[in-house]
Parts: C-alpha cells; structure tokens; sequence
C-alpha cells in the first residue's frame, strides 16, 4: 500500500440565507440569528478537494491536479460563482445552505466523476474560521 | 509618531449594478458580480489610527476602545447584512468595495478621540482583493 493523498484548493463566493420554511421567523431567528436576515448575506468559499489513492505507476498521479481543476470548476464553481444559493441554484431550492449541506452536495456532483478506487473528501470553509468536512 | 491597526471582519451580500444602464450593460461591465441576486463576501478590515503614544499608558489609542468603536459603528450595520439593501451609509451608492472603504472612513471620524489620526481603511473583498483608503 503506497496511498497518497492529493488536494485541490479552489474558491467561490455567493449569498445564502439560513432559514427553515416550516418555521416562523422568531423561531428562525433564533436558531439562525443574523444568517437568517431576510436580505441575504454572503461568504468567500474556499473549497479543498481531496483526492486519495495509489499513484499510477504509467504517470505517478494520484490524479492529474489540472483535471481535478477543470472538473471543480465545471461542477462548483460554474454553478455557486456569485450566485445565491437559495434563490439561483437547483441544489438549494429546497435545502438549507449550511456549510454541511453544501459540502455534501459538492461532494455528489464530484464523485460521480472520479474514478471509483479513488477516495474522495471536501472540506468548505465559510469563513477562515468556520470549516466542514465531508465525508467524516 | 506610531500607526496603530485593528483588524475587524464582516461578511454581506451586495451586487454592482448601475441603474441607469440596461441589464446587458451592466453584465458588460460588471460580469457576474451583477448577478440580480446577489453574491457575497467575507470582507477583512484593517483600521489604522496614527499618534504619538500616551506618556502615562505607552498607548497610541486603547484598542479595545478602537474595536469598540469599529464594532459599534461599522461591523454593526454591515455584518450579516445586504449592503445595497440594508445600510444606510451606502444608499444610493456604489457597493463598490472602494466605496464601501470610504463609507468606513466617514462612519469612523466622527467616533475617534482627537489625539489621534485615521490614517487608512484597508479593506479586503476577497483575500486576494483589497482596498485602501487615506482621506484624500
């Protein structure tokens, strides 16, 4: 076993609000505080992909960085780039744009695209100091 | 004669949007950050006073006090906030991160002991994009 991890750093930035449509706004603006206000906010996101498997031994790549970009770009950056997430994305239509929620839908658009003997984690921060990772 | 820096931070939504021209105009000029529905940021704000330090304490200003200052009457109105929308010290202008350093600027003067000087609003959008502003 000779596993190695790569990672990619990309970023994007976009507005969100957190709410629960099933409640009412007192009870939102007490679980979300100032993320819930009505007229939005908004985050600079900085994704890192990580990617962990054997390197190839034809190219010695866990996975090509520069594919691993193209395809973060494509899947992420091209749907959450300066967007709102609750009101211009499918993703969020109907989930609430935590950073948990984000992360896991990132991590199913990329999956899909990555060989399968590869392990895949992201981790998003929100703010330099907020952070998730998915999967834990 | 020493400068002093406190550094603050925010995130907000906003869009550039010039009412006065068509929307193809304004995609032209502004690209994706005239998304209709906003985008946002993780602002970082370095506020830097400048004085000769206070023989008694060996301080320029108290930096808690500065950070009170700042907090009070910047990061108050602007944190968790839609700046086009909700701040009243940037209606009816361009929430421009250039003119939201000197909408800062303008918020702050007033607040500040006269012993010591505002010398700069370093203001970063992104954490690669920054502004600063002197007064002048």
């Amino acid at each position: 076993m000779s596993r190695v991890a790569v990672f990619r750093k990309e970023h994007f930035n976009a507005a969100h609000r957190l709410f629960n449509p099933d409640w009412d706004d007192a009870l939102n603006e007490q679980v979300f505080g100032k993320c819930a206000l009505p007229n939005y906010h908004g985050h600079n996101y900085e994704l890192e992909v990580k990617v962990t498997g054997e390197p190839d031994p034809r190219t010695g790549f866990v996975m090509d960085l520069k594919l691993l970009s193209d395809l973060v770009r494509r899947e992420v950056h091209s749907r959450f780039d300066h967007k709102n997430l609750n009101l211009d994305t499918e993703e969020f239509r109907n989930l609430n744009p935590t950073a948990e929620n984000i992360a896991k839908v990132i991590y199913g658009l990329l999956r899909p695209h990555i060989a399968q003997e590869k392990d895949l984690q992201v981790r998003l921060y929100e703010t330099p100091r907020n952070f998730v990772e998915y999967p834990a | 004669m020493v400068y002093l820096t406190r550094n603050e931070h925010f995130n907000a939504a906003h869009k550039l949007y010039n009412p006065a021209w068509t929307r193809e105009k304004n995609d032209e000029v502004f690209g994706k950050c005239a998304n209709e529905n906003w985008h946002g940021h993780n602002y970082d704000l370095f506020v830097t006073v400048k004085g000769a330090p206070d023989p008694d304490t060996g301080f320029v200003f108290d930096v808690k006090k500065l950070s009170d200052i700042i907090k009070r009457h910047v990061i108050e109105k602007l944190d968790h906030r839609n700046l086009n929308v909700d701040v009243d010290f940037m209606r009816d202008k361009f929430c421009s991160t250039e003119n939201l350093a000197m909408g800062i600027w303008n918020e702050l003067l007033p607040h500040l002991p006269a012993r010591v000087k505002l010398h700069c609003i370093k203001l970063y959008e992104t954490p690669r994009i920054y502004v600063e502003y002197f007064g002048e």
